[in-house]
Protein backbone atom coordinates (compact mmCIF):
# COMPACT_ATOMS: atom_id res chain seq x y z
CA UNK A 1 0.00 0.00 0.00
CA UNK A 2 1.40 3.23 -1.19
CA UNK A 3 1.67 6.10 1.24
CA UNK A 4 -0.60 8.58 -0.50
CA UNK A 5 -3.56 5.43 -0.45
CA UNK A 6 -2.58 5.20 3.41
CA UNK A 7 -3.12 8.99 3.96
CA UNK A 8 -6.59 8.46 1.96
CA UNK A 9 -7.74 6.15 3.69
CA UNK A 10 -10.11 6.56 6.74
CA UNK A 11 -11.09 3.34 7.75
CA UNK A 12 -8.91 -0.17 8.41
CA UNK A 13 -9.31 -3.39 9.31
CA UNK A 14 -6.80 -5.91 10.45
CA UNK A 15 -8.04 -9.43 10.73
CA UNK A 16 -10.71 -8.50 12.60
CA UNK A 17 -13.11 -11.26 14.14
CA UNK A 18 -16.08 -10.94 16.31
CA UNK A 19 -17.49 -13.94 18.21
CA UNK A 20 -20.15 -14.59 20.08
CA UNK A 21 -18.92 -17.91 22.04
CA UNK A 22 -17.98 -20.46 19.70
CA UNK A 23 -19.57 -18.72 16.64
CA UNK A 24 -18.11 -16.11 14.86
CA UNK A 25 -20.20 -13.78 13.35
CA UNK A 26 -17.04 -12.40 11.64
CA UNK A 27 -13.65 -14.15 10.34
CA UNK A 28 -10.48 -12.73 9.98
CA UNK A 29 -11.76 -9.15 8.16
CA UNK A 30 -8.84 -7.15 6.51
CA UNK A 31 -10.72 -3.81 4.49
CA UNK A 32 -9.39 -0.81 3.67
CA UNK A 33 -12.20 2.20 3.07
CA UNK A 34 -11.01 5.11 1.22
CA UNK A 35 -12.20 9.15 2.26
CA UNK A 36 -15.29 9.63 0.79
CA UNK A 37 -15.98 6.08 -0.77
CA UNK A 38 -19.12 4.81 -1.28
CA UNK A 39 -19.21 1.51 0.36
CA UNK A 40 -21.83 -1.26 -0.15
CA UNK A 41 -21.26 -3.76 2.23
CA UNK A 42 -23.66 -7.15 0.48
CA UNK A 43 -24.36 -10.34 1.56
CA UNK A 44 -27.08 -12.70 2.57
CA UNK A 45 -28.94 -12.69 5.83
CA UNK A 46 -26.70 -13.57 8.95
CA UNK A 47 -23.76 -13.03 6.69
CA UNK A 48 -22.61 -10.56 9.52
CA UNK A 49 -23.09 -7.15 7.41
CA UNK A 50 -24.64 -5.31 10.85
CA UNK A 51 -22.13 -7.01 12.81
CA UNK A 52 -19.75 -5.64 10.37
CA UNK A 53 -21.45 -1.87 10.98
CA UNK A 54 -21.43 -2.02 14.62
CA UNK A 55 -17.84 -2.98 15.20
CA UNK A 56 -17.05 0.44 13.52
CA UNK A 57 -19.13 2.52 15.52
CA UNK A 58 -18.43 0.38 18.44
CA UNK A 59 -21.49 -0.77 19.27
CA UNK A 60 -19.77 -4.11 20.20
CA UNK A 61 -16.39 -4.74 20.89
CA UNK A 62 -14.00 -6.56 18.87
CA UNK A 63 -12.61 -10.32 19.26
CA UNK A 64 -9.76 -9.97 17.56
CA UNK A 65 -7.51 -7.71 15.44
CA UNK A 66 -7.58 -3.86 15.16
CA UNK A 67 -10.47 -1.71 13.61
CA UNK A 68 -8.51 2.25 12.50
CA UNK A 69 -10.74 5.19 12.58
CA UNK A 70 -9.53 8.03 10.65
CA UNK A 71 -5.98 7.25 12.38
CA UNK A 72 -7.67 6.25 16.31
CA UNK A 73 -7.27 2.62 16.96
CA UNK A 74 -10.40 1.64 18.55
CA UNK A 75 -9.29 -0.87 20.63
CA UNK A 76 -6.97 1.65 22.27
CA UNK A 77 -10.16 4.02 23.34
CA UNK A 78 -11.64 4.03 26.87
CA UNK A 79 -15.27 3.89 27.52
CA UNK A 80 -15.20 7.38 27.88
CA UNK A 81 -14.19 7.99 24.51
CA UNK A 82 -16.57 6.04 22.57
CA UNK A 83 -19.18 9.11 22.40
CA UNK A 84 -16.61 11.27 20.91
CA UNK A 85 -15.81 7.88 18.65
CA UNK A 86 -19.23 8.03 17.55
CA UNK A 87 -19.85 11.66 16.81
CA UNK A 88 -17.29 10.99 13.39
CA UNK A 89 -20.37 8.63 12.08
CA UNK A 90 -23.74 9.25 11.35
CA UNK A 91 -25.97 6.25 11.69
CA UNK A 92 -28.96 4.91 9.83
CA UNK A 93 -31.04 1.71 10.88
CA UNK A 94 -33.62 -0.51 9.28
CA UNK A 95 -35.78 0.39 12.48
CA UNK A 96 -35.05 4.36 12.44
CA UNK A 97 -34.60 4.06 16.21
CA UNK A 98 -36.02 7.49 16.59
CA UNK A 99 -37.31 8.42 20.34
CA UNK A 100 -40.92 8.33 20.18
CA UNK A 101 -41.62 10.96 22.68
CA UNK A 102 -39.39 13.44 21.54
CA UNK A 103 -40.21 15.61 18.05
CA UNK A 104 -38.99 15.35 14.38
CA UNK A 105 -37.20 18.34 15.15
CA UNK A 106 -36.02 17.48 19.03
CA UNK A 107 -34.69 14.18 17.58
CA UNK A 108 -32.56 15.05 15.15
CA UNK A 109 -31.03 17.67 17.80
CA UNK A 110 -30.10 15.88 19.92
CA UNK A 111 -27.14 15.18 17.59
CA UNK A 112 -26.07 18.60 17.97
CA UNK A 113 -27.10 19.19 22.10
CA UNK A 114 -24.84 16.10 22.78
CA UNK A 115 -22.05 17.70 21.09
CA UNK A 116 -22.60 21.21 22.80
CA UNK A 117 -23.64 23.19 20.46
CA UNK A 118 -25.16 26.23 21.11
CA UNK A 119 -29.12 26.97 20.43
CA UNK A 120 -29.05 29.40 18.40
CA UNK A 121 -26.91 26.93 15.92
CA UNK A 122 -28.60 24.16 16.77
CA UNK A 123 -32.50 25.65 15.65
CA UNK A 124 -30.55 27.08 12.44
CA UNK A 125 -28.55 23.64 11.47
CA UNK A 126 -31.83 21.27 11.94
CA UNK A 127 -34.13 23.86 9.98
CA UNK A 128 -31.71 23.87 7.11
CA UNK A 129 -31.13 19.70 7.14
CA UNK A 130 -35.01 19.21 7.82
CA UNK A 131 -35.56 21.39 4.43
CA UNK A 132 -32.84 19.00 2.29
CA UNK A 133 -34.37 15.76 3.31
CA UNK A 134 -37.79 17.56 2.46
CA UNK A 135 -39.32 17.24 6.00
CA UNK A 136 -39.27 20.71 7.21
CA UNK A 137 -43.65 20.54 7.41
CA UNK A 138 -43.10 17.57 10.10
CA UNK A 139 -41.32 19.27 12.47
CA UNK A 140 -42.98 19.67 15.52
CA UNK A 141 -44.76 16.14 14.59
CA UNK A 142 -44.13 12.64 16.97
CA UNK A 143 -42.16 9.86 15.30
CA UNK A 144 -45.17 7.44 15.67
CA UNK A 145 -47.50 9.91 13.54
CA UNK A 146 -44.94 9.54 10.36
CA UNK A 147 -45.19 7.10 7.83
CA UNK A 148 -41.79 5.05 7.51
CA UNK A 149 -40.43 6.60 4.89
CA UNK A 150 -40.76 9.64 6.87
CA UNK A 151 -38.82 8.12 9.77
CA UNK A 152 -36.41 7.00 7.49
CA UNK A 153 -35.87 10.64 6.43
CA UNK A 154 -35.80 12.13 10.10
CA UNK A 155 -32.91 9.07 10.55
CA UNK A 156 -30.92 10.49 7.90
CA UNK A 157 -31.48 14.28 8.79
CA UNK A 158 -30.44 12.71 12.56
CA UNK A 159 -27.12 10.85 11.07
CA UNK A 160 -25.73 14.18 8.91
CA UNK A 161 -26.82 17.02 10.99
CA UNK A 162 -23.13 16.82 12.86
CA UNK A 163 -21.76 17.00 9.29
CA UNK A 164 -19.73 13.23 10.68
CA UNK A 165 -17.13 11.90 8.44
CA UNK A 166 -18.81 8.68 7.66
CA UNK A 167 -22.41 7.95 7.30
CA UNK A 168 -23.47 4.35 8.02
CA UNK A 169 -26.43 2.60 7.12
CA UNK A 170 -27.81 -0.44 8.15
CA UNK A 171 -30.37 -1.99 5.89
CA UNK A 172 -31.83 2.05 5.34
CA UNK A 173 -34.12 0.83 2.81
CA UNK A 174 -35.35 -2.54 4.37
CA UNK A 175 -38.36 -1.54 5.95
CA UNK A 176 -39.65 0.99 2.89
CA UNK A 177 -41.75 0.75 -0.36
CA UNK A 178 -39.46 1.54 -3.38
CA UNK A 179 -40.30 5.11 -4.29
CA UNK A 180 -39.42 6.06 -0.74
CA UNK A 181 -36.61 3.78 -0.78
CA UNK A 182 -34.97 5.65 -3.73
CA UNK A 183 -35.98 9.07 -2.38
CA UNK A 184 -33.47 7.54 0.88
CA UNK A 185 -30.91 5.84 -1.37
CA UNK A 186 -30.58 9.45 -3.24
CA UNK A 187 -30.01 11.40 0.19
CA UNK A 188 -27.44 9.43 0.76
CA UNK A 189 -25.67 9.94 -3.02
CA UNK A 190 -25.95 13.35 -2.01
CA UNK A 191 -24.10 13.45 0.87
CA UNK A 192 -21.87 11.01 -0.73
CA UNK A 193 -21.31 13.88 -3.51
CA UNK A 194 -20.69 16.47 -0.43
CA UNK A 195 -17.42 14.63 0.84
CA UNK A 196 -18.92 11.77 3.22
CA UNK A 197 -17.79 8.36 3.28
CA UNK A 198 -20.52 6.26 3.15
CA UNK A 199 -21.46 2.08 4.27
CA UNK A 200 -24.50 1.13 3.43
CA UNK A 201 -25.34 -2.47 4.66
CA UNK A 202 -28.25 -4.53 2.44
CA UNK A 203 -28.89 -7.27 0.90
CA UNK A 204 -30.90 -5.48 -1.79
CA UNK A 205 -29.56 -6.50 -5.08
CA UNK A 206 -31.51 -4.17 -6.94
CA UNK A 207 -30.45 -0.67 -4.61
CA UNK A 208 -26.84 -2.13 -5.43
CA UNK A 209 -27.26 -2.34 -8.95
CA UNK A 210 -28.48 1.30 -9.17
CA UNK A 211 -25.76 2.72 -6.75
CA UNK A 212 -22.22 3.70 -8.18
CA UNK A 213 -20.31 2.49 -5.95
CA UNK A 214 -17.55 -0.56 -4.38
CA UNK A 215 -19.17 -3.52 -3.53
CA UNK A 216 -17.98 -6.00 -0.47
CA UNK A 217 -19.41 -9.31 -0.24
CA UNK A 218 -19.94 -11.27 3.49
CA UNK A 219 -20.61 -14.54 3.66
CA UNK A 220 -20.74 -16.58 7.16
CA UNK A 221 -18.73 -13.85 8.35
CA UNK A 222 -16.05 -14.21 5.80
CA UNK A 223 -14.95 -11.15 3.29
CA UNK A 224 -15.13 -12.59 -0.12
CA UNK A 225 -12.57 -11.63 -2.71
CA UNK A 226 -12.23 -9.84 -5.29
CA UNK A 227 -14.36 -7.14 -4.29
CA UNK A 228 -15.58 -5.28 -7.51
CA UNK A 229 -17.08 -2.30 -8.44
CA UNK A 230 -21.32 -2.14 -8.63
CA UNK A 231 -23.26 -2.42 -10.93
CA UNK A 232 -20.38 -5.04 -12.90
CA UNK A 233 -20.79 -6.81 -9.24
CA UNK A 234 -22.59 -9.91 -10.37
CA UNK A 235 -24.45 -11.33 -7.33
CA UNK B 1 -28.85 24.97 31.07
CA UNK B 2 -30.04 22.43 28.66
CA UNK B 3 -29.86 19.86 31.34
CA UNK B 4 -31.97 22.37 33.43
CA UNK B 5 -34.34 22.48 30.94
CA UNK B 6 -34.20 18.78 29.89
CA UNK B 7 -34.89 17.57 33.65
CA UNK B 8 -37.66 19.92 33.80
CA UNK B 9 -39.67 18.35 31.01
CA UNK B 10 -39.20 14.60 32.49
CA UNK B 11 -40.51 16.09 35.65
CA UNK B 12 -43.54 17.26 33.47
CA UNK B 13 -43.69 14.20 31.56
CA UNK B 14 -43.89 12.34 34.31
CA UNK B 15 -45.97 14.01 36.33
CA UNK B 16 -47.40 11.29 38.61
CA UNK B 17 -44.40 9.56 39.57
CA UNK B 18 -42.22 13.25 40.76
CA UNK B 19 -45.33 13.98 42.53
CA UNK B 20 -45.59 10.46 44.93
CA UNK B 21 -41.96 11.02 45.15
CA UNK B 22 -42.04 14.59 46.68
CA UNK B 23 -44.70 13.88 48.53
CA UNK B 24 -43.14 10.78 50.26
CA UNK B 25 -39.94 13.40 50.87
CA UNK B 26 -41.90 15.81 52.57
CA UNK B 27 -43.61 13.55 54.89
CA UNK B 28 -39.79 12.43 55.82
CA UNK B 29 -38.49 15.94 55.77
CA UNK B 30 -42.04 17.34 58.11
CA UNK B 31 -40.92 14.22 60.42
CA UNK B 32 -37.56 15.23 60.84
CA UNK B 33 -38.36 18.56 61.50
CA UNK B 34 -40.89 18.20 63.64
CA UNK B 35 -38.43 16.63 66.23
CA UNK B 36 -35.86 19.11 65.27
CA UNK B 37 -38.26 22.05 65.98
CA UNK B 38 -39.05 20.40 69.50
CA UNK B 39 -35.25 19.54 70.41
CA UNK B 40 -34.42 23.09 69.92
CA UNK B 41 -37.56 24.74 71.78
CA UNK B 42 -36.69 21.72 74.79
CA UNK B 43 -32.91 22.74 75.06
CA UNK B 44 -34.08 26.43 74.80
CA UNK B 45 -36.52 25.27 78.18
CA UNK B 46 -33.31 23.65 79.87
CA UNK B 47 -31.48 26.81 79.09
CA UNK B 48 -33.90 28.71 80.63
CA UNK B 49 -34.03 26.24 83.34
CA UNK B 50 -30.31 25.89 84.28
CA UNK B 51 -30.69 30.12 84.85
CA UNK B 52 -32.41 30.00 87.67
CA UNK B 53 -30.71 26.96 89.68
CA UNK B 54 -29.94 27.42 92.99
CA UNK B 55 -28.16 25.40 95.34
CA UNK B 56 -29.08 24.60 98.64
CA UNK B 57 -26.47 23.49 101.20
CA UNK B 58 -27.69 22.24 103.81
CA UNK B 59 -25.61 22.21 107.47
CA UNK B 60 -25.31 19.83 110.00
CA UNK B 61 -27.42 20.00 113.40
CA UNK B 62 -25.46 21.57 116.05
CA UNK B 63 -22.78 23.72 113.30
CA UNK B 64 -22.18 26.43 115.46
CA UNK B 65 -21.58 29.70 113.89
CA UNK B 66 -18.01 29.43 113.48
CA UNK B 67 -18.11 26.69 111.64
CA UNK B 68 -20.96 28.21 109.38
CA UNK B 69 -18.63 30.83 108.76
CA UNK B 70 -15.99 28.65 107.63
CA UNK B 71 -17.81 26.94 105.67
CA UNK B 72 -18.92 29.78 104.08
CA UNK B 73 -15.51 30.78 103.06
CA UNK B 74 -14.76 27.08 101.60
CA UNK B 75 -18.02 27.43 99.27
CA UNK B 76 -16.57 31.20 98.44
CA UNK B 77 -12.95 29.29 97.23
CA UNK B 78 -15.34 26.90 94.72
CA UNK B 79 -14.41 28.04 91.41
CA UNK B 80 -18.19 29.66 89.59
CA UNK B 81 -19.91 30.47 92.61
CA UNK B 82 -21.54 34.06 92.40
CA UNK B 83 -23.25 34.69 95.58
CA UNK B 84 -23.73 32.56 98.91
CA UNK B 85 -26.37 33.51 101.65
CA UNK B 86 -26.70 32.00 105.18
CA UNK B 87 -30.44 31.26 106.02
CA UNK B 88 -31.15 30.48 109.66
CA UNK B 89 -32.55 27.65 110.31
CA UNK B 90 -35.67 29.83 112.31
CA UNK B 91 -36.05 32.01 109.28
CA UNK B 92 -36.34 29.47 106.74
CA UNK B 93 -39.43 27.58 109.50
CA UNK B 94 -40.81 31.08 109.00
CA UNK B 95 -40.44 31.05 105.18
CA UNK B 96 -41.96 27.63 104.73
CA UNK B 97 -44.58 28.81 107.22
CA UNK B 98 -45.79 31.72 105.13
CA UNK B 99 -45.76 29.65 101.73
CA UNK B 100 -47.90 26.76 103.89
CA UNK B 101 -50.40 29.50 105.66
CA UNK B 102 -53.31 27.77 104.37
CA UNK B 103 -52.23 24.58 106.32
CA UNK B 104 -50.93 26.16 109.58
CA UNK B 105 -52.67 23.76 111.47
CA UNK B 106 -49.54 21.48 110.07
CA UNK B 107 -46.96 23.65 112.59
CA UNK B 108 -49.38 23.94 115.55
CA UNK B 109 -47.93 20.92 117.35
CA UNK B 110 -44.39 21.25 116.12
CA UNK B 111 -42.26 21.84 119.28
CA UNK B 112 -38.83 22.27 117.93
CA UNK B 113 -37.03 23.84 114.41
CA UNK B 114 -36.64 20.48 112.15
CA UNK B 115 -35.47 22.90 109.65
CA UNK B 116 -31.76 23.11 109.18
CA UNK B 117 -29.27 25.92 108.87
CA UNK B 118 -28.62 26.35 105.41
CA UNK B 119 -26.78 28.04 102.49
CA UNK B 120 -28.35 29.49 99.27
CA UNK B 121 -25.93 29.25 96.18
CA UNK B 122 -25.82 30.83 93.38
CA UNK B 123 -23.77 30.59 90.31
CA UNK B 124 -22.01 32.05 87.76
CA UNK B 125 -23.42 32.43 84.41
CA UNK B 126 -20.44 30.43 82.91
CA UNK B 127 -20.87 27.59 85.92
CA UNK B 128 -24.44 26.53 84.49
CA UNK B 129 -23.40 23.93 82.26
CA UNK B 130 -24.93 20.63 83.81
CA UNK B 131 -21.83 18.94 84.05
CA UNK B 132 -20.28 21.77 86.32
CA UNK B 133 -23.11 21.83 88.77
CA UNK B 134 -22.91 18.26 89.44
CA UNK B 135 -19.13 19.10 89.94
CA UNK B 136 -19.51 22.00 92.30
CA UNK B 137 -22.79 20.06 94.23
CA UNK B 138 -20.33 17.24 94.85
CA UNK B 139 -17.41 19.41 96.17
CA UNK B 140 -19.88 21.17 98.31
CA UNK B 141 -21.07 17.58 99.75
CA UNK B 142 -18.09 16.88 100.95
CA UNK B 143 -17.60 20.13 103.00
CA UNK B 144 -16.99 18.87 106.83
CA UNK B 145 -20.21 20.69 107.95
CA UNK B 146 -22.56 19.75 105.10
CA UNK B 147 -25.10 17.47 105.86
CA UNK B 148 -26.86 17.58 102.17
CA UNK B 149 -26.60 19.56 98.78
CA UNK B 150 -30.11 20.12 97.05
CA UNK B 151 -30.18 21.77 93.40
CA UNK B 152 -33.41 19.29 91.99
CA UNK B 153 -31.00 16.47 90.82
CA UNK B 154 -33.59 14.08 91.15
CA UNK B 155 -35.74 15.50 88.42
CA UNK B 156 -33.92 17.66 86.58
CA UNK B 157 -31.41 14.23 86.04
CA UNK B 158 -34.59 12.06 85.27
CA UNK B 159 -36.21 14.95 82.50
CA UNK B 160 -32.52 15.02 81.26
CA UNK B 161 -31.90 11.36 80.87
CA UNK B 162 -35.71 11.77 78.97
CA UNK B 163 -34.67 14.23 77.07
CA UNK B 164 -30.97 12.16 76.25
CA UNK B 165 -33.02 9.58 75.42
CA UNK B 166 -35.45 11.32 72.79
CA UNK B 167 -32.66 13.32 71.47
CA UNK B 168 -31.23 10.00 70.51
CA UNK B 169 -34.30 8.68 69.18
CA UNK B 170 -34.96 12.09 67.23
CA UNK B 171 -31.35 11.34 65.55
CA UNK B 172 -32.43 8.01 64.64
CA UNK B 173 -35.53 8.97 63.41
CA UNK B 174 -33.58 11.47 61.50
CA UNK B 175 -31.17 8.73 59.77
CA UNK B 176 -34.42 6.15 59.13
CA UNK B 177 -36.21 9.12 57.26
CA UNK B 178 -32.92 10.47 55.45
CA UNK B 179 -32.58 6.54 54.22
CA UNK B 180 -36.26 6.33 53.32
CA UNK B 181 -35.79 9.60 51.12
CA UNK B 182 -32.50 8.33 49.76
CA UNK B 183 -34.52 4.89 48.84
CA UNK B 184 -37.68 6.56 47.13
CA UNK B 185 -35.94 8.77 45.44
CA UNK B 186 -33.63 5.91 43.98
CA UNK B 187 -36.22 3.95 42.99
CA UNK B 188 -37.59 6.72 41.11
CA UNK B 189 -34.74 7.24 39.23
CA UNK B 190 -34.45 3.78 38.50
CA UNK B 191 -37.96 3.30 37.17
CA UNK B 192 -37.55 6.24 35.10
CA UNK B 193 -34.33 5.28 33.59
CA UNK B 194 -35.64 1.47 33.05
CA UNK B 195 -38.81 2.79 30.89
CA UNK B 196 -36.29 4.84 28.97
CA UNK B 197 -33.18 2.86 28.33
CA UNK B 198 -34.22 2.94 24.66
CA UNK B 199 -34.03 6.19 24.52
CA UNK B 200 -30.71 6.44 26.39
CA UNK B 201 -29.32 3.89 24.28
CA UNK B 202 -30.43 5.97 20.92
CA UNK B 203 -28.23 9.03 22.86
CA UNK B 204 -25.47 7.11 23.23
CA UNK B 205 -25.51 6.03 19.70
CA UNK B 206 -25.43 9.26 18.53
CA UNK B 207 -22.39 10.18 20.94
CA UNK B 208 -24.07 10.78 24.09
CA UNK B 209 -22.03 11.08 26.91
CA UNK B 210 -22.84 9.05 30.44
CA UNK B 211 -22.59 12.49 31.77
CA UNK B 212 -25.30 14.10 29.09
CA UNK B 213 -27.64 11.08 30.16
CA UNK B 214 -26.66 11.37 33.88
CA UNK B 215 -26.95 15.17 34.46
CA UNK B 216 -30.58 15.46 34.62
CA UNK B 217 -31.42 13.04 36.74
CA UNK B 218 -29.53 14.04 39.51
CA UNK B 219 -31.10 17.55 38.83
CA UNK B 220 -34.25 15.74 39.24
CA UNK B 221 -33.28 14.59 42.55
CA UNK B 222 -32.03 17.79 43.58
CA UNK B 223 -35.36 19.40 42.27
CA UNK B 224 -37.33 16.61 44.16
CA UNK B 225 -35.19 17.77 47.62
CA UNK B 226 -35.61 20.89 47.25
CA UNK B 227 -39.51 20.91 47.03
CA UNK B 228 -39.73 18.28 49.27
CA UNK B 229 -38.00 20.09 51.69
CA UNK B 230 -39.24 23.32 51.55
CA UNK B 231 -42.76 22.14 51.25
CA UNK B 232 -42.04 20.00 54.89
CA UNK B 233 -40.93 23.28 56.30
CA UNK B 234 -43.69 25.28 55.23
CA UNK B 235 -46.11 22.76 56.19
CA UNK B 236 -44.49 22.79 59.34
CA UNK B 237 -44.07 26.75 59.88
CA UNK B 238 -48.17 26.55 59.08
CA UNK B 239 -48.36 23.53 61.64
CA UNK B 240 -46.67 26.17 64.20
CA UNK B 241 -48.38 28.94 64.00
CA UNK B 242 -51.41 27.67 64.27
CA UNK B 243 -50.61 25.27 67.35
CA UNK B 244 -48.36 27.71 69.19
CA UNK B 245 -51.01 30.71 70.30
CA UNK B 246 -52.71 27.86 72.35
CA UNK B 247 -49.37 26.58 74.10
CA UNK B 248 -47.57 29.39 74.63
CA UNK B 249 -49.47 30.36 77.15
CA UNK B 250 -48.88 27.71 79.37
CA UNK B 251 -45.14 28.85 79.18
CA UNK B 252 -45.39 32.25 79.55
CA UNK B 253 -44.87 32.08 83.91
CA UNK B 254 -41.67 29.82 82.63
CA UNK B 255 -40.30 33.54 80.86
CA UNK B 256 -40.32 30.87 77.63
CA UNK B 257 -41.17 31.43 74.64
CA UNK B 258 -41.49 28.70 71.51
CA UNK B 259 -39.60 29.53 68.63
CA UNK B 260 -39.51 28.29 64.72
CA UNK B 261 -36.62 26.69 63.00
CA UNK B 262 -34.22 29.11 62.39
CA UNK B 263 -33.14 30.23 59.00
CA UNK B 264 -30.40 28.27 58.96
CA UNK B 265 -31.39 25.41 60.37
CA UNK B 266 -34.63 25.77 57.73
CA UNK B 267 -32.19 26.02 55.06
CA UNK B 268 -29.95 22.96 56.19
CA UNK B 269 -32.79 20.89 56.31
CA UNK B 270 -33.70 21.86 52.69
CA UNK B 271 -29.69 21.29 51.59
CA UNK B 272 -29.83 17.96 53.52
CA UNK B 273 -33.40 16.86 51.64
CA UNK B 274 -31.32 17.77 48.49
CA UNK B 275 -28.61 16.04 49.23
CA UNK B 276 -30.81 13.19 49.94
CA UNK B 277 -32.49 13.33 46.69
CA UNK B 278 -28.59 13.73 44.52
CA UNK B 279 -27.74 10.28 47.16
CA UNK B 280 -30.35 8.71 45.87
CA UNK B 281 -29.89 9.41 42.05
CA UNK B 282 -26.13 8.56 42.80
CA UNK B 283 -26.73 5.22 44.68
CA UNK B 284 -29.67 4.29 41.67
CA UNK B 285 -26.74 4.61 38.79
CA UNK B 286 -23.97 2.75 41.03
CA UNK B 287 -26.54 -0.13 42.12
CA UNK B 288 -28.29 -0.88 39.19
CA UNK B 289 -27.40 1.49 36.19
CA UNK B 290 -23.69 1.60 35.76
CA UNK B 291 -22.90 -2.33 35.74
Amino acid sequence: MTANSSENTIIRMFHVYKRYGAYAAISDVTLDITKNEFLLVSGPSGAGKSTLLKLLYFGEPVSEGQILVDGMNTSRISRKGIPFLRRMFGIIFQDYKLIPTKTVFENVALVLEVAGNKRSYINKKVNSVLRTVGIENKMNSYPPSLSGGEQQRVAVARAVVGDPKIILADEPTGSLDSESANVIMNLLKGFHIRGATVIVATHDKELIRNTNGRVIYLREGHLQHPSSTSPAMTL
Amino acid sequence: MIYVHRAIQDIKRNRFLHAVTIITITLSILIVSVFGLFWINVNSLMDTWKQGIRIIVYLRDNTSENEAKAAKNRIMEINGIQEVVFIPKNDALNRLKKQMSRQASLFENLRENPLPDAFDVRLELSAQEWKTIETIASKLSSLPSVASVEYGQKWLGRFMSIFNLFRLTGLAMCCVFFMASVFIVANTIRLLFYSRHEEFDIMRLVGATDSFIKTPFYIIGLIQGAIGGGVGVLILYILYTAIVSNVEQGFASYNFSIRFLSFKASMLIILCSMSAGWLGCYLSFKQYLDK
